[in-house]
């Protein structure tokens, strides 16, 4: 777990945009309009962080094929965050463990985050997309 | 308009600004003839993007706009392919749009 080293230096300052996730992949559209609009952000060089939290956490974890469902799997395209300065990659602890899921996910760089910390990175962002 | 693009033998479904509906249909021999309808001449330097923007789509499963393809690039080939000044000599009427189309890509959605 990362602690969130921003919060104390500007705690005031907005930043951004966050989106949350909150649907799991390929049972809805949810998850790729989420990547479409964060990707749109990145292009234009807007700051974007993703957050992911309840069913939404299944969007993170590796091994998944979701061309088995014959659609595209857009989860492939998270790997590409780099090349769209989105870096800010929270996820909550408390919905990993409700779920019981491990800390494996398929894209470096998630931050994995208790309740507190993870509604402390949302309070720091001017805009909130909620998916 | 559609545009009926026919190579070897067999109609190529494309939309109607001529970009691939299925990319596996793609092969380089398809791109020669694309590039031919729009009167274009893709030299190696042409290639050189259009195979990477290719490989970013198998990749990542999605086209890369503009500034992710420079980025990209910039890793691939270093600092001097990865202006868009460069690109743009080569693309005149859009990078990530006009190599995607000859890559035999969905065009991506996020344009320039």
């Amino acid at each position: 777990m990362i602690s969130i080293e921003q919060q104390s230096s500007s705690s005031a300052q907005a930043n951004g945009l966050a989106i949350i996730n909150s649907k799991a992949p390929f049972s809805s559209t949810h998850g790729k309009d989420a990547l479409d609009i964060a990707l749109i952000f990145g292009s234009f060089e807007q700051k974007v962080s993703l957050f992911f939290q309840g069913d939404g956490v299944y969007q993170l974890i590796a091994d998944q094929d979701g061309s088995l469902l014959a659609i595209k799997d857009y989860l492939k395209t998270f790997s590409a965050f780099e090349f769209y300065d989105i870096e800010d990659i929270y996820v909550c602890q408390q919905s990993l463990s409700n779920r019981q899921l491990d800390e494996n996910f398929h894209i470096d760089e998630v931050k994995v985050l208790s309740s507190i910390e993870f509604s402390a990175a949302l309070n720091r962002h001017q805009h909130v997309l909620r998916f | 308009m559609a545009i009926a693009l026919t190579f070897q033998n067999k109609i190529i479904p494309t939309d109607k600004q001529g970009y691939l509906l299925d990319h596996l249909l793609w092969q380089k021999d398809l791109a020669l003839v694309m590039a031919e309808h729009d009167d274009f001449v893709l030299t190696d330097a042409h290639w050189e993007v259009i195979d990477f923007v290719r490989q970013f789509y198998l990749t990542y499963n999605t086209s890369p706009a503009i500034r992710a393809l420079t980025k990209a690039m910039k890793a691939e080939f270093g600092e001097a392919k990865a202006s868009s000044r460069y690109l743009y000599k080569l693309f005149p009427e859009g990078p990530a749009k006009q190599a995607t189309k000859y890559a035999g890509l969905p065009k991506p959605a996020r344009c320039i």
